[in-house]
């Protein structure tokens, strides 16, 4: 119970902080900053999800987080040029009429229902044909990543479609405001933060139903899951969608909030970096991995200032050093210390009657108080 | 939230069964079954037809075949000839969970539980799975019948809140048998249920299959003589892929191709065994 209220408290202080303090203390520079991060946070939780719970190490999220991207900035373009007119790019590019995939585009509705659905069906689809032939760990990391590689080069490929490596940009109104306005700065962090709020408590309600505790199950044993009457395939795909709507909706905030969505940002690099980031929050924890998003990508701003070549290999250091260290990330290591603490406190009585003799240990469980 | 089992078709509640049941109805019937594994034949037409009610024991050598027929019923292994029919309903070509939602649930020679979910949510999944998925978005409040009765047959009950890791093997395997009982299965098959087992733990086991016995159908896959010799009455040995004999405990053990074949064999594996070590 008191575990419950602190959880509940901790939460209502960072929202405090994050909806109260951050906008009075930073200037509009800084919070567009922390609006950016706070994106890659909820495309972040999705692969706190995905991964964490389900064990499913998907290195592809920046498709989904595109998908999302380029719902939006297809409708901010076709806005800007005005009915009848074609953004700027197709222009430039000779294209003389608006293409198929265009149209619909157009309204605001079908885009914003659109970065959220594409991406969870596409994922649906996919995650179905590939859960269902048992394709799983390393193969289906090498899977998701070759899907990100290959939607760059699509992408880089369609210049008259999708702008090509440039990628859209140049959004000049954001439903009557002009993003480059303070105040209209403001509210999309508080947008920002807000949806990621509501989705942590989404996941978060999630990890904890049934649903939540049979996605563990098939993460630690997905053949003897078969065997409880389940199968593992639909537990897989529905996590899988959930974490690529969530990368959706990452993408479609992140566009309004930095003014760009470009295959540079969604890319294989761009991708495992999300997956760096939840591995060194916690990936076991949904908060661990919110944070990990939010600290890995203002690590990322604030050295590539200082020396944008270096970021790479410290990105890498720092990944292998919390694989080889603190597996269970942050949040891991905060829980580790929290339970050390409280044991200290109040030493847990002997049970009579029962022989808890441990089974074999697995270096990859976070959540362990007792030294070895 | 009340919770008891639902599909009708499984509806057959421990306790209330057996009386009704004509003792000889078949339940599982399965003719000329073989399996190739890399042209090894691992089971070479095998017959086996188990009533309803009944408590089977299925003994034989090392590579008689005794956990590859669990696997062909449970549809891990596919057969490359025979079948395999459940209640009137075949078995072939139909995958693991599917299987488990016809009534067939099993245990696994070495337990496999999840360490990571308490004792409690172990059984409870084990439980809840003829619900829709939907059903499963809501989180668990309190302890549903059919899972608090597999704690406490199973004697878990004090431990419901911890998580599996903590478990002894021995525990484990009793989690397993829980585990199988909250699925309410028609046919329930233990592969190896004593194995690595302590004295004390055997006898618990045993008692506690004798109880489960009362109410299920029951085919248990054993090694242990002197286990078998206490808790069991029918008697199927397996050889080389296919029956040897069948028949009450008493009339197994005296014949002479048993003994030659199993008795006689494990003796000589046991001299084998020491011999290499």
């Amino acid at each position: 119970m008191s575990a419950r209220w602190r959880g509940a408290a901790l939460f209502a202080a960072v929202a405090l902080l994050v909806l109260a303090v951050a906008p009075a203390v930073l200037d509009p520079f800084r919070l567009g900053l922390l609006a950016k991060y706070l994106c890659f946070a909820i495309a972040a939780l999705g692969i706190g999800l995905a991964w964490g719970q389900g064990g499913m190490l998907t290195l592809g999220q920046g498709v989904f987080f595109g998908l999302g991207g380029y719902s939006t900035a297809m409708y901010l373009k076709l806005h800007d040029a005005g009915p009848g007119n074609l953004p700027d790019f197709m222009v430039w590019s000779g294209v003389e009429e608006l293409p198929l995939l265009w149209r619909p585009f157009s309204s605001p509705v079908f885009a914003i229902a659109a970065a959220v659905l594409v991406p969870a069906a596409a994922a649906a689809l996919l995650g179905f044909l590939i859960f269902r032939q048992r394709v799983r760990g390393a193969y289906f990391a090498i899977l998701s990543q070759a899907l990100a590689a290959a939607f760059v080069i699509w992408l880089v490929g369609r210049q008259g479609l999708t702008g090509g490596t440039n990628g859209l940009t140049h959004f000049y109104d954001l439903f009557g405001h002009d993003p480059e306005d303070d105040g209209t700065k403001r509210v999309l962090y508080l947008v920002v933060a807000l949806v990621l709020g509501a989705l942590y408590l989404l996941a978060r309600q999630l990890v904890k139903s049934r649903f939540g505790r049979l996605l563990v199950a098939v993460r630690d044993g997905e053949d003897r899951v078969r065997f409880l009457g389940y199968d593992p395939a639909v537990v897989k795909t529905v996590a899988f969608a959930v974490s690529a709507a969530m990368a959706g909706i990452a993408g479609a905030l992140y566009v309004p909030v930095v003014g760009i969505i470009s295959p540079s940002l969604l890319g294989v690099v761009p991708s495992i970096e999300l997956v760096v980031a939840v591995a060194i929050g916690g990936r076991y924890s949904l908060a661990g991995a919110v944070l990990g998003g939010v600290l890995l990508n203002w690590a990322h701003t604030t050295f590539s200032e200082q020396y944008p070549s270096g970021w790479v290999y410290l990105l890498g250091l720092m990944f292998v050093l919390v694989i080889m260290l603190a597996p269970g990330g942050v949040a891991g290591g905060a829980r580790r210390a929290a339970d050390a603490l409280a044991h200290r406190r109040r030493p847990e009585p002997g049970r009579p009657g029962t022989t808890p003799t441990p089974g074999p240990r697995r270096a990859s469980e976070p959540e362990e108080a007792v030294a070895p | 939230m009340n919770t008891r089992a639902h599909s009708p078709a499984t509806a057959e509640r421990p306790g209330s069964a057996p009386a009704a049941v004509p003792p000889a109805s078949p339940l599982l019937e399965i003719r000329g079954l073989e399996v190739v594994f890399n042209g090894f034949r691992a089971l070479n037409g095998v017959d086996l037809t188990v009533n309803r009610g009944e408590l089977r024991f299925l003994i034989g050598p090392n590579g008689a075949g005794k956990t590859t027929l669990i696997d062909v019923i449970t549809g891990l292994t596919r057969p490359s000839k025979g079948s395999v029919t459940f209640d009137g309903t075949s078995l072939a070509g139909r995958r693991e969970h599917r299987i488990v939602r016809l009534g067939i649930g099993r245990t696994f020679q070495t337990s496999v539980v999840f360490e990571e979910l308490t004792v409690l949510e172990n059984v409870d999944l084990a439980a809840t799975f003829r619900r829709p998925l939907a059903a499963l978005l809501r989180q668990r409040r309190g302890v549903p019948d059919a899972v608090a009765d597999a704690l406490e047959r199973i004697g878990l009950a004090g431990l419901a809140d911890r998580p599996a890791k903590v478990l002894s093997h021995g525990q484990r395997q009793w989690l397993e048998i829980g585990m199988l009982l909250a699925q309410r299965p028609r046919l329930l098959l233990l592969d190896e249920p004593v194995a690595g087992m302590s004295g004390d733990e055997r006898e618990r086991t045993g008692e506690l299959l004798t109880e489960i016995a009362k109410d299920h159908t029951v085919i248990v896959v054993e090694h242990d003589m002197e286990f078998l010799r206490r808790y069991a009455s029918q008697v199927t040995v397996l050889h080389e892929g296919a029956v040897l004999v069948e028949g009450d405990v008493a009339a197994v053990q005296a014949d002479p191709r048993v003994q030659e074949v199993y008795l006689g064999r494990s003796r000589n594996e046991r001299a084998k065994d020491g011999e290499s070590a």
